[in-house]
C-alpha cells in the first residue's frame, strides 16, 4: 500500500510526534519487527494467491501459460511463507501481540454479537473479535496449506489416497483463505488509520481512542512510569506523564 | 466452540487481554479439519464430484467450474500464448517413417470416417471428467494410409505451442481407443482444450493426449515426451498403472 514502507527509523520511544504528519499524539502499535513480518508474509501470500489463481482458472492460464515456471514460484513462495511468521517471535512484541491475538474476553464475545460494534461503545482493546479471528483462522489456513502442499508436491512421502485428499483440501481450504485475505484487504482499504499503523508503526491516539479505546488507555498507563525521553529527543507538544489518559502522548507498551 | 472467558474477571481493567485461549482453539480446530480432509477427501469429492458432475458439464455459465471439484477441466498450458489456428490455417504434418507423408488440413479430417467415444478425462495430478464424449479421426485410420516402413515402432507428436511433445509405441497408436480429436463435449474442440485439433488417448493419463496437435511423425524408437523428460511422468502412462497411481481404469 504505502511504498515507502519502513520509516528512517522506527519512531524512537520518547519522540512520538517526531515522524506524524500531522498533528497530534500518536501511539506506537507494531514494532519494526512486526511490521517486517507483515510486510514479507503479505507479499508471499500474495504471490501464492497470484500464482494459485493463474494456474487454477483456464481463462487466466489460457493466455499466460508457463506452467511450470508458475508452479515453481508458487511452490517456493508457499515454502517460503511460514520462515517469517516463526523469526517475528524474536521480537517481544510480536510474541506480546500473538498472546493478546490468542486470547478472547467476554468483551470479544459480545463484540462479535453486537450489531453496532464499530460505534465505539464496547471498548475493545489492541485487536477486535475480529481481528483475532481471522489471525487465528488464517494461521489455521496456512499450517494446513503448508501440509498438504507439501504432499502434494513430493508424490512420494504418503500413500495416493491422502495425495487426492490433500489436493482436495489444499483448493477448499485455499479459497477460503483467499476469501479471508480478500476481506481483510478490504477492512486495511477502508481504514486509513489503521494502515498508517502497519506501514509506519505508529497511530494516531485519536484513532485509538475510537478504534481501540481500552488498548489506547491501557498504553497511557502503562507508559506512564516509564518515560524519560532520550536525550536525541524532545517531547513536542505532550506531556507525558500527563494522567488524563486519552488525550496525551502515549509510549510503546 | 465454547464461550471464553471461563477464568477471567471481566471488571478487571484489562479483561480486554484476558480470557480463554480461542486463538490457539481455533488454529487447532482448523488443522485438524484439514487433516480430516486429507485422509477422508478422496471419498467426499468422489461423492461431490459424481453428484455434481452432470450440472458442470451443462452449466453454460461456467461458474460452478470454479469450485474446486477436482472434476473440471483445468487448463495446462507448458508455453505463453499459444497460436489460435481454425479451418483457414489448420495443417497435420504426418511424415517420418511412412511410404506416403502428407499434409492434411481441417476439412480433410473431416471428411474421414468419424468414430466417437464416451470416455473419462483423467488427468495424472488426480482430476477426471467424467463421460466426455470425444469425436474425431482413428489415428490407426491415419497410420493405415500413410503406410509406415518396416522399420516403424513409434509415434511422436508435435504441437503448434511449439514446445509439447508426446509419444506412443505403435501397437498402442493402432489401438481403437486412439482417437485425433476433433470434436469434445458435442462440439468442436476449442482453442483451450487443444483445438482445433487434439489427441485422445483414452487409456492414458491425459499428457499423452497432445492438444493442438500439429505433426505426427512415425519414428524407430520411442522418444520421451515434454512432461516425460521434464517431469519424471512414465512413458506408458496407462491410466491405473503408471505414475504410482491406481485410478480406476478407463476403457
Amino acid at each position: 500500500m504505502n511504498p515507502s514502507v519502513e520509516p528512517a527509523a522506527a519512531p524512537s520511544i520518547g519522540a512520538p510526534t517526531a515522524t506524524a504528519p500531522s498533528t497530534g499524539a500518536t501511539l506506537i502499535r507494531f514494532d519494526r519487527a512486526e511490521r517486517l513480518v507483515h510486510r514479507s508474509v503479505a507479499i508471499l501470500m500474495i504471490t501464492c494467491m497470484t500464482t494459485a489463481a493463474i494456474m487454477y482458472n483456464g481463462f487466466l492460464s489460457a493466455p499466460i501459460g508457463h506452467r511450470r515456471f508458475v508452479k515453481l514460484v508458487h511452490v517456493y513462495s508457499g515454502f517460503a511463507l511460514p520462515v517469517p511468521i516463526i523469526l517475528g517471535l524474536v521480537s517481544a512484541a510480536y510474541r506480546a501481540d500473538l498472546r493478546r491475538l490468542n486470547r478472547f474476553s467476554p468483551t470479544d464475545w459480545r463484540w462479535l454479537r453486537s450489531r453496532t460494534r464499530r460505534n465505539g461503545t464496547i471498548r475493545v482493546g489492541k485487536f477486535n473479535a475480529g481481528q483475532k479471528l481471522n489471525s487465528a483462522l488464517s494461521g489455521g489456513a496456512i499450517a494446513v496449506l503448508l501440509v498438504s502442499g507439501t504432499i502434494m508436491y513430493f508424490p512420494d512421502l504418503t500413500r495416493l489416497a491422502w495425495r487426492t485428499g490433500s489436493t482436495f483440501v489444499h483448493d477448499w481450504f485455499a479459497l477460503a483463505l483467499g476469501l479471508l485475505v480478500l476481506g481483510h484487504i478490504r477492512f486495511a482499504v477502508a481504514d486509513p488509520g489503521s494502515r498508517r499503523g502497519m506501514s509506519t508503526g505508529t497511530v494516531m491516539a485519536a484513532w485509538a481512542e475510537q478504534h481501540h479505546a481500552a488498548w489506547a488507555d491501557e498504553s497511557s498507563i502503562d507508559s506512564a512510569p516509564v518515560d524519560p525521553a532520550p536525550l536525541d529527543a524532545a517531547p513536542l507538544d505532550a506531556a507525558p506523564l500527563d494522567s488524563d489518559p486519552g488525550s496525551t502522548v502515549m509510549i510503546d507498551p | 466452540m465454547s464461550r471464553g472467558g471461563d477464568d477471567v474477571n471481566a471488571d478487571d481493567a484489562n479483561a480486554h487481554e484476558d480470557g480463554a485461549p480461542v486463538g490457539r482453539r481455533i488454529v487447532l480446530g482448523v488443522a485438524a479439519l484439514g487433516a480430516a480432509g486429507i485422509v477422508t477427501g478422496r471419498t467426499v469429492q468422489d461423492h461431490l464430484a459424481r453428484w455434481l458432475a452432470p450440472i458442470q458439464n451443462a452449466d453454460p455459465t461456467g461458474l460452478t467450474g470454479l469450485l474446486p471439484l477436482g472434476a473440471t477441466f483445468r487448463y495446462y498450458s507448458v508455453t505463453g500464448s499459444v497460436p489460435t489456428k481454425d479451418a483457414s490455417d489448420y495443417t497435420l504434418e504426418i511424415g517420418g517413417l511412412v511410404d506416403h507423408p502428407t499434409t492434411l488440413t481441417l476439412a480433410d479430417l473431416q471428411q474421414m470416417p468419424q468414430t466417437t467415444l464416451v470416455r473419462d478425462f483423467q488427468c495424472v495430478t488426480g482430476w477426471r471428467v467424467p463421460e466426455v464424449h470425444w469425436t474425431g479421426v482413428r489415428l490407426a485410420d491415419l497410420l493405415e494410409t500413410a503406410g509406415p516402413t518396416p522399420e516403424a515402432k513409434a509415434i511422436s507428436f508435435g504441437s503448434f505451442d511449439g514446445a509439447y511433445t508426446e509419444s506412443l509405441t505403435l501397437e498402442q497408436a493402432l489401438r481403437s481407443d486412439v482417437l485425433v480429436a476433433l470434436q469434445m463435449l458435442g462440439k468442436p474442440v476449442t482453442h483451450d482444450h487443444g483445438g482445433p485439433v487434439r489427441m485422445y488417448v483414452a487409456p492414458m493419463y491425459g499428457y499423452k493426449s497432445t492438444k493442438w496437435l500439429s505433426s505426427i511423425e512415425v519414428t524407430d524408437q520411442v522418444v520421451p515426451g515434454y512432461w516425460e523428460t521434464q517431469g519424471n511422468y512414465d512413458v506408458d502412462g496407462w491410466i491405473g498403472e503408471s505414475n504410482g497411481r491406481d485410478d480406476e481404469p478407463v476403457g
